[in-house]
C-alpha cells in the first residue's frame, strides 16, 4: 500500500534527507587514497548521531539479513550495498559509492553518490556522469499525474543513450515511516505504464550502471553486489516527493 | 539503499487429480496430504490436454493462497 504523505510530513522526511545529504557531503571530502571504508562509516555513524538522527542501514533486515553498518561503501565492480571494513582501503582510480541513510523524527531518508578517488579512467568518469544524469531524467518524470513508468522509461533511456546496462536486479522505492515502501521504482519500464503518481507520493529514485553486462550477483557475505563481469558499476540516488509544481528534490542541499 | 527486485516465487508441487469441477477446475490432492483447487494453466488448454481425475500432474501455489493453484503440466 502506498502511504501519502502531508505536506508537513514531507518537511520531515525533508530534514532527514538534508541530514543524509551534509553527511554525504563530508564523506566526499574524506575520499581520497589511503582511507578505509570502515573510516568513513564511522564518521557517518557519528556525525549522523550529533545531528539528532539514528543511521537507518545499522540493523537493517532484508531478506532475514542484517547489514552490519551506517553506510553502503561499494567500490568499482560492487555495484551497491557494500560492507565497510577496516580491511577496504580507497585506491587512487577507484570509484566509490556511498549510499546513506538516516530516520529523523520518525521519518526516513535516503541517498548516494558515486565519487572518484583522485584520478580515474575516462570511462569511469562518463558511467559516473550518465548514471548521475540517468537519475536526473528520473527525477524531472517524478510530478503529479505521471506514471511510474515514465519515471522508469527516462532512466532507461539516458543510460542506454549513453550504451551502459542498467542492473535489473535491484530497484528504487517508495520511503517514509519505513525505509522500503511500495512502490517499487525500477530503473527500466515502458512509459506511460504503472501507477499514476499522487501528490504525496515520496519516491527514492536510484540507478544503477554497469560499464559491462547487467548482470550482478550477491557475494558470499550476503549483501555486496557485483557485476558478475567485474565491471564498474556507478549508483546516484535522491529521495524526491511529488509535490504540485514539480519534483521535490528532498536530499538535495 | 535499493531494494532486491521481487522476485514472483511460485511453490510447485505434484499430487494427483482428485475431481474435475466446472472451468477447467480440478480439485487435487497434493502429495503432501494437501487437498487444493487448481486451474488447468492456459498452455495446456491451449494444446488440448484433457485431464482427468487419477492423473498425476505440477501444480503452482498461488503465494497469495495456499489453497489455490495452476496446473503447469500432466506428469507420468
Amino acid at each position: 500500500m502506498i502511504q501519502l504523505k502531508a505536506p508537513e510530513e514531507i518537511e520531515i522526511m525533508r530534514a532527514a534527507s538534508v541530514i543524509v545529504a551534509e553527511v554525504l557531503a563530508e564523506l566526499k571530502a574524506m575520499v581520497r587514497p589511503g582511507i578505509s571504508t570502515e573510516d568513513l562509516d564511522r564518521v557517518a555513524e557519528d556525525l549522523t548521531r550529533k545531528k539528532g538522527a539514528v543511521p537507518a542501514f545499522k540493523g537493517y533486515e532484508v531478506a532475514n539479513r542484517v547489514f552490519p553498518a551506517s553506510l553502503c561503501v561499494s567500490i568499482n565492480d560492487e555495484v551497491v550495498h557494500g560492507i565497510p571494513s577496516t580491511l577496504r582501503v580507497l585506491r587512487e582510480g577507484d570509484i566509490v559509492g556511498l549510499d546513506f541513510g538516516v530516520r529523523y523524527k520518525g521519518f526516513y531518508g535516503d541517498s548516494a553518490v558515486t565519487v572518484p578517488v583522485g584520478k580515474v579512467s575516462a570511462e569511469a568518469t562518463e558511467l559516473m556522469r550518465t548514471t548521475k544524469e540517468a537519475l536526473e531524467a528520473g527525477i524531472e518524470e517524478a510530478r503529479p499525474g505521471r506514471r511510474i513508468g515514465d519515471v522508469s522509461a527516462a532512466i532507461q533511456a539516458r543510460a542506454e543513450r549513453g550504451k551502459f546496462a542498467i542492473v535489473r536486479d535491484f530497484v528504487g522505492h517508495g520511503i517514509g515511516r519505513r525505509l522500503h515502501e511500495d512502490p517499487q521504482v525500477p530503473n527500466f519500464g515502458q512509459a506511460d505504464r504503472g501507477i499514476r503518481l499522487r501528490e504525496g507520493m515520496v519516491l527514492a529514485i536510484e540507478p544503477m550502471l554497469n560499464a559491462g553486462g547487467p548482470e550482478v550477483h550477491v557475494k558470499d557475505d550476503g549483501w555486496t553486489a557485483v557485476t558478475s563481469d567485474g565491471s564498474l558499476s556507478a549508483h546516484f540516488e535522491h529521495s524526491v516527493a511529488i509535490v504540485e509544481g514539480g519534483p521535490y528534490v528532498l536530499s538535495l542541499l | 539503499m535499493s531494494m532486491p527486485m521481487p522476485k514472483s516465487e511460485v511453490i510447485a508441487a505434484n499430487g494427483t487429480v482428485q475431481e474435475s469441477l466446472p472451468n477447467a477446475t480440478f480439485r487435487v490432492a497434493l502429495d503432501n496430504g494437501h487437498k487444493v483447487l487448481a486451474h488447468a494453466s492456459g498452455a495446456l488448454r491451449m494444446h488440448y490436454i484433457k485431464i482427468l481425475p487419477g492423473d498425476k500432474v505440477m501444480v503452482e501455489l498461488s503465494p497469495f493462497d495456499l489453497n489455490r493453484g495452476q496446473i503447469t503440466t500432466r506428469t507420468k
